[in-house]
C-alpha cells in the first residue's frame, strides 16, 4: 500500500521577497527611463567630440618632459606627504570615535549614535568639498589638503575600526578584567591585539585611496600635484597635462603594488 | 631544606614573558613620528598657521549661518540635485551593463589566460584615475554638461564593479558549471543556468553599492564642469555665498544618507 504524498512545490523565496525584488527591478527600469529622458545633453557638443578627442591626445603627445624637474617632482612629493599626513590625522581622529561607536566598548546608545553620525557625515562630504571648506578657512595650500584628506577619511577608518572592535572575542577581555586591569590596559592588551591586523589593513587601504584623492585636491587649492595640473590646464599646455596624468598614473600603480606587497607580508 | 637551597634561582623553567616588548615595532612608531614632524615642516604646516585659521574659521562658519533658503536658491539646488541623481542612475546602469562582459572576461576560471590578463589590464587602467581627472578629460572632449559627468562615472564604475564581478565569478562553485556543461549546454546556457544564479546576489550588492558611490561622486564632478549639484556648489563658493554653500552641503549629506539606507536595503533584499 503506497502512501499518498501531496505534490509539493519548493520555492527559494517567500512571496514578499519576490515582490520586493520585482519592485527593485521595476524601479530600476523606471529610474533609468526617467533619467534618460530628462537628463540635459547638448547634442551640438557631440558632433565634434571625435575631433576634439583626437585633438586632445595630439596636443598631449609628446609630453613636456622638461616640466617634470621644474615643477612636477616637488608637487608629487607634496602630494604623497599630504596623503600620508592626512591618513595619520584620520587615524588619530577616528580612533576615539571608533571607540565611542563600538557597542561593546561604549555601552550607551546615544553615544553610539552620536559617533555613528560623525562617521557618516565625514564620509558623505567628498574630499574636494572638504578641501573647499578648509581652503576658505586656512587659505590655499597643503594644510587645507591634509585636513581635507584627514576629515574625509575619518568615516571610512572609524567605521571599519569600530566593526573590528565589535568583533573582538570576549574571552581575553574577561580574563583581563578578572585580573583587575585598568581600562587602558584592557584596551591595549585585550582589544588592540585582536584589531591590529584589520587596523593596519584599513590604514594601508585608506592610504592607497588617499594618494589617488590627494592628486586632485590642488584643483580647488588644496596643494599637491593638482595645483600643477590646474595651472597646466588653464594655460592649455596639454603636453604638461599629459605628463602630469602619466605621473599620477605611475604613482597610483606604484602605490597599489606597495600596499599589496605590505599587506601580503603583515596579514 | 637543603634540596631547595642548592638549586640556583634561575635554574627552573623560565616563565615566558606574557607581554614582551616588541622593539622593532617601537622603532617603527618612532620613525613614523619623525616622518610626521619632517613632512609637516616641509609642507609648512605650523601651529601658528592653524591658530591663525581659527578666527577665520569662526568668521566662515558665521557667514554660513543661517542657511540660505530663498526660493530662487532652492530652485537652483533642486535642479542640481535632480541632475546629480540622473547622472548617478545612468552612470550606474551603463557602468554595470558594461562591467558584466568585462568582469566575465577577467574571470580566470572561465576564460583563457590571454583574455583574462587583457581584461585585467584594462580594469587596472580604468581604476587608476580619480573620477575627477576622468571628468576633466571628458569635459574637454565633449564639452560641459551632464554627459561628461556620466561618462566619467561610467569609467569609474566599470573599473570598480568589473573587478568585483571577476572576483565573485572566480570564487563561485565550479561543480554547478560542470554539471550544466555535462548536459551539453552552450556557453550562454552555462552562463545563465550555472554562473548567474550563483553570483546574482553579490552582483546586486555591488550594483547597489556602486549607485551609492556614484551619487557621492556625482555631487562633485560639477566642480570641473561635469554637471550636477557640484556646479551650483562651486559657483556659490566662488561668489562667497557661504550660506547657500551650507544649504547645499546639508542637502548633499541628506541625500547621501538616504542613498546609503536604500543601498543597504537593496543589498539585504538580494542576499
Amino acid at each position: 500500500m503506497s502512501v499518498e504524498v501531496a505534490p509539493r512545490e519548493w520555492q527559494r523565496f517567500t512571496p514578499l521577497e519576490r515582490l520586493g525584488r520585482y519592485a527593485v527591478y521595476l524601479i530600476t527600469v523606471a529610474a533609468v527611463v526617467w533619467a534618460t529622458r530628462s537628463v540635459e545633453i547638448i547634442p551640438e557638443f557631440l558632433y565634434d567630440a571625435p575631433a576634439q578627442t583626437a585633438d586632445l591626445f595630439r596636443r598631449m603627445w609628446p609630453f613636456d618632459w622638461a616640466f617634470y624637474p621644474k615643477e612636477v617632482h616637488a608637487a608629487l612629493i607634496e602630494t604623497i606627504h599630504i596623503a600620508t599626513l592626512g591618513t595619520l590625522l584620520a587615524i588619530a581622529l577616528a580612533a576615539p570615535i571608533a571607540l565611542l561607536a563600538a557597542r561593546n566598548i561604549t555601552q550607551s546608545k546615544p553615544l553610539n549614535l552620536f559617533a555613528t553620525f560623525l562617521l557618516v557625515s565625514s564620509r558623505s562630504v567628498n574630499s574636494l568639498i572638504w578641501a573647499l571648506l578648509f581652503v576658505a578657512i586656512f587659505g590655499p595650500g597643503a594644510l587645507a589638503g591634509v585636513l581635507a584628506i584627514g576629515f574625509r577619511s575619518i568615516g571610512f577608518v572609524g567605521k571599519l575600526l569600530a566593526e573590528a572592535l565589535e568583533e573582538t572575542p570576549k574571552g581575553p577581555i574577561e580574563a583581563l578584567r578578572a585580573t583587575g586591569a585598568p581600562p587602558l590596559s584592557i584596551l591595549s592588551k585585550g582589544y588592540w591585539p585582536s584589531v591590529e591586523p584589520s587596523f593596519w589593513s584599513v590604514a594601508l587601504f585608506r592610504w592607497d585611496i588617499n594618494i589617488r584623492e590627494s592628486a586632485v585636491l590642488g584643483l580647488v587649492g588644496g596643494g599637491g600635484i593638482g595645483v600643477a595640473l590646474d595651472s597646466a590646464m588653464s594655460n592649455l599646455y596639454w603636453d604638461q597635462v599629459g605628463l602630469i596624468l602619466a605621473v599620477i598614473f605611475a604613482v597610483v600603480i606604484a602605490t597599489e603594488i606597495i600596499t599589496t606587497a605590505i599587506r601580503a607580508r603583515i596579514i | 631544606m637543603t634540596a631547595t637551597s642548592t638549586i640556583p634561582a634561575d635554574a627552573g623553567p623560565k616563565r615566558a614573558d606574557a607581554l614582551p616588548v616588541n622593539w622593532p615595532r617601537r622603532l617603527g612608531y618612532v620613525a613614523l613620528a619623525l616622518y610626521t614632524v619632517y613632512a609637516m615642516s616641509t609642507l609648512d604646516i605650523t601651529w601658528a598657521r592653524v591658530l591663525r585659521g581659527i578666527p577665520q574659521g569662526a568668521h566662515f562658519l558665521g557667514r554660513m549661518w543661517p542657511p540660505n533658503t530663498q526660493p530662487m536658491q532652492m530652485d537652483l539646488m533642486r535642479q542640481g540635485i535632480v541632475e546629480s541623481i540622473e547622472i548617478a542612475v545612468l552612470a550606474t546602469f551603463f557602468g554595470v551593463l558594461l562591467s558584466l562582459p568585462l568582469g566575465l572576461l577577467a574571470a580566470r576560471n572561465l576564460m583563457p589566460a590571454w583574455a583574462s590578463w587583457t581584461a585585467r589590464g584594462l580594469i587596472a587602467l580604468l581604476r587608476s584615475f580619480n573620477p575627477i581627472i576622468v571628468a576633466i578629460l571628458f569635459v574637454k572632449a565633449i564639452g560641459f554638461g551632464a554627459l561628461a559627468g556620466i561618462l566619467a562615472l561610467i569609467v569609474g564604475s566599470m573599473g570598480f564593479v568589473s573587478k568585483l564581478f571577476a572576483e565573485a565569478i572566480e570564487e563561485m562553485n565550479l561543480k554547478q558549471v560542470e554539471a550544466v556543461r555535462a548536459t551539453g549546454a552552450s556557453f550562454a546556457g552555462v552562463l545563465i543556468m550555472a554562473v548567474l544564479p550563483q553570483v546574482l546576489a553579490r552582483f546586486a550588492g555591488f550594483t547597489a553599492y556602486q549607485l551609492d558611490s556614484n551619487l557621492r561622486n556625482s555631487t562633485m564632478v560639477g566642480i570641473v564642469g561635469g554637471g550636477g549639484i557640484g556646479a551650483a556648489l562651486f559657483t556659490a563658493y566662488q561668489r562667497f555665498d557661504y550660506d547657500f554653500v551650507f544649504t547645499i552641503l546639508i542637502a548633499i549629506i541628506a541625500i547621501i544618507m538616504v542613498s546609503e539606507i536604500v543601498s543597504n536595503q537593496i543589498r539585504k533584499l538580494f542576499q
